[in-house]
């Protein structure tokens, strides 16, 4: 009985034949679980460590390392605001001191209506348009704190639901089925250019 | 004065709101060069890469086609782009990814053909939601248009392309740490030597792995020739590069100009670029190659935007970031920052990095909010030093990977050009600008 619901399972299968070894298909099946569940549940832990065909203990060891999984369940929608260096320059931990008021939540804390969970982040890559502010890592773009607590209440009233989808990077991201080069083809295309340049090598040898 | 004789090269679709799509991209002459390309031997794709002199854009600025170069004598298996983009303040190849896919993919599929590769990944940072999804659809219609997948565009040539989320780590944008990810690892950079993981690379096999904009450039190249990009900028510096401008400017963005032919002083003043610090203060500071680079004074501003200009200076263009600090900013503030990042960021691997970065993080957190010593200064100094031996530039390593000696950039050059900024911290118990 697969944890994945819908076609999700279908998902992490095609995912995992992408990959010359199963287990790079670490990230993004994490990603897909964190997409179902809102954080790395047990059993979607359980479903990744078989689908990659390694222990559960490796599966948590990996996740661990990176800032995107969440080992605990997170409020519905997560907001990042980065104080680096070009946020700074702009108000950017006063952006997150604001933002803690208006959650009503500490950084790395979750509002008491379990919507919205705050993280301070490193910096986003968006820093022309500073402080930034993502929400389930889409860029909102508000740097201001009114506009940022308009955006909030639109989130709150459901106003944003298109814009800004629930948990899991991948949401939106689907790979086209059967427009994969075929592998033989691969394979032998491999072996000519490896035989031309054995070739090539031996005669400058000589 | 600044000059704009130069073509736009990577950002050429930047005007339009569509610019993400394939038919924007087949109207405005995409995957014509791809065609030229499959018609030429992969050597001589290759070499026109080579006649380019183009230098890598991820930071390290290491030439391209040498590292192509160096690979020809074992055959490749796979070509890795390094989409990881997490330097502070650079974001020039977030938008190569969310607004030109299909160039990137272009460059990757020409890259591919001139390693004779049939198997590469696209690296992308798991921050970039929309990017992702942008590339992976670029990815799908390149499959549908022939230009991806099984005989391309009816040639002998095939290439799988995967498009790979990252799940934000800085340090998987160190190419080592990225390949360890993409194989489901934690982002651990390798011990060198090899230094190359063309020598040994993903899954333990020879693996060229270039930036977003390196791989943006070849189509360009391709349609123009080699000699048309080496033409542009000066000396080693060829071409033209996206440079990300941050901080205390009118006009923050991603610019690209002709290397070596503007300055600091065009890029951050000209009413085309910066147009000039916010209120029309004074400048009094600016990092010129992301954080990770020793930052310059007014007095440099009129040097060229060239990787060796740069260099002979003490610092580095990097990863093509340049932040502004005015008269207002506090360089205390700003400097605990950049370490609170590095010390987040160590992966932990290396006793001097791990250990280091968060003690120097704290020297500076009591510096900038109370409680700083004068004897601090000297302890950051030495912190710094058993980081990175000297002090010097290019600096010394005591780690696997750049990360360490990354670290005291900013705290060296704060103390050096603002001690008495350090000191008023400390006797005014805490920051003056609070």
């Amino acid at each position: 009985m697969s944890h994945f619901q819908n076609d999700l399972r279908k998902r992490a299968e095609d995912l995992v034949v992408l990959y010359p070894v199963k287990r790079s298909a670490m990230l993004p099946l994490l990603h897909l679980v964190q997409e179902q569940d809102g954080y790395l549940s047990e059993e979607g832990i359980t479903e990744v460590a078989e689908l990659v065909g390694t222990s559960e203990a490796e599966v948590r060891g990996t996740a661990a390392f990176y800032d995107m999984f969440h080992l605990e369940p997170v409020g519905k929608y997560v907001v990042g605001i980065c104080t680096n260096i070009a946020c700074l320059l702009a108000g950017g931990e006063e952006l997150l001191e604001h933002a803690t008021k208006k959650l009503g939540c500490a950084v790395g804390g979750t509002s008491s209506d379990g919507l919205f969970t705050l993280e301070e982040t490193e910096c986003l890559a968006d820093c022309d348009i500073a402080p930034v502010v993502q929400v389930n890592h889409r860029y909102v773009r508000t740097t201001t704190p009114d506009a940022f607590d308009a955006m909030i209440e639109e989130v709150r009233d459901g106003k944003r639901e298109s814009e800004i989808p629930p948990h899991g990077t991948l949401i939106r991201v689907r790979r086209s089925s059967g427009l994969q080069a075929p592998r033989e083809e691969i394979a032998t295309q491999r072996a000519s250019a490896q035989a031309a340049r054995e070739a090539r090598a031996a005669k400058e040898q000589n | 004065m600044a000059t704009f004789s130069a073509p736009k090269i990577v950002s050429s679709r930047k005007d339009f709101d569509d610019s993400y799509t394939l038919s924007r991209y087949l109207e405005t002459g995409g995957y014509i060069a791809l065609k030229k390309a499959l018609g030429m031997f992969p050597e001589k794709v290759a070499a026109e890469v080579d006649a380019a002199s183009l230098l890598g854009r991820g930071g390290a600025g290491f030439p391209a086609g040498r590292k192509w170069s160096m690979l020809r004598k074992s055959p490749i298996s796979y070509l890795v782009v390094n989409g990881d983009e997490s330097e502070p303040a650079t974001f020039k190849d977030h938008y190569l990814i969310e607004r030109d896919p299909h160039q990137l993919i272009e460059g990757v599929v020409i890259a591919s053909y001139a390693l004779q590769v049939s198997q590469a990944f696209i690296f992308l940072r798991g921050e970039f939601a929309l990017g992702l999804e942008r590339v992976q659809q670029a990815v799908n219609e390149a499959y549908a248009h022939g230009a991806l997948g099984s005989k391309i565009f009816g040639s002998d040539f095939s290439l799988d392309i995967v498009v790979h989320p990252g799940a934000g780590a800085y340090i998987c944008g160190e190419e080592t740490a990225l390949i360890e990810a993409l194989e489901g690892k934690r982002g651990f950079p390798r011990i060198k030597p090899p230094f190359f993981p063309a020598v040994t690379g993903l899954y333990g096999e020879p693996t060229v792995v270039n930036n977003v904009e390196t791989m943006s450039n070849l189509p360009w190249i391709v349609n123009n020739g080699g000699a048309a990009f080496a033409a542009l900028g000066e000396g080693r510096s060829t071409g033209t590069r996206l440079f990300a401008l941050a901080g205390r400017v009118k006009n923050p963005g991603v610019y690209e100009v002709e290397m070596v032919k503007n300055t600091f002083r065009d890029l951050i003043y000209d009413q085309q670029f910066g147009g000039g610090l916010i209120g029309d203060k004074k400048i009094k500071a600016f990092i010129p190659g992301g954080v990770s680079a020793p930052w310059f004074g007014p007095d440099l501003l009129d040097l060229p935007l060239g990787q060796d200009e740069v260099a002979e200076k003490g610092s580095m263009l990097g990863s093509g970031s340049v932040v502004v600090l005015d008269e207002d900013s506090c360089v205390v503030r700003a400097t605990w920052r950049i370490t609170k990042f590095f010390s987040r960021e160590s992966c932990g691997q290396c006793t001097p990095c791990r250990e280091g970065s968060g003690w120097i993080e704290r020297a500076m957190y009591r510096i900038e909010h109370g409680g700083g010593r004068l004897e601090d200064l000297d302890l950051l100094l030495d912190l710094c030093d058993n980081i990175s031996p000297g002090l010097l530039w290019p600096p010394q390593q005591t780690t696997i990977c750049v990360l360490g000696p990354s670290i005291p950039s900013s705290v060296n050059s704060a103390i050096s050009m603002f001690r008495n900024e350090f000191i008023a911290h400390i006797e005014h118990g805490g920051c003056p600008h609070d």
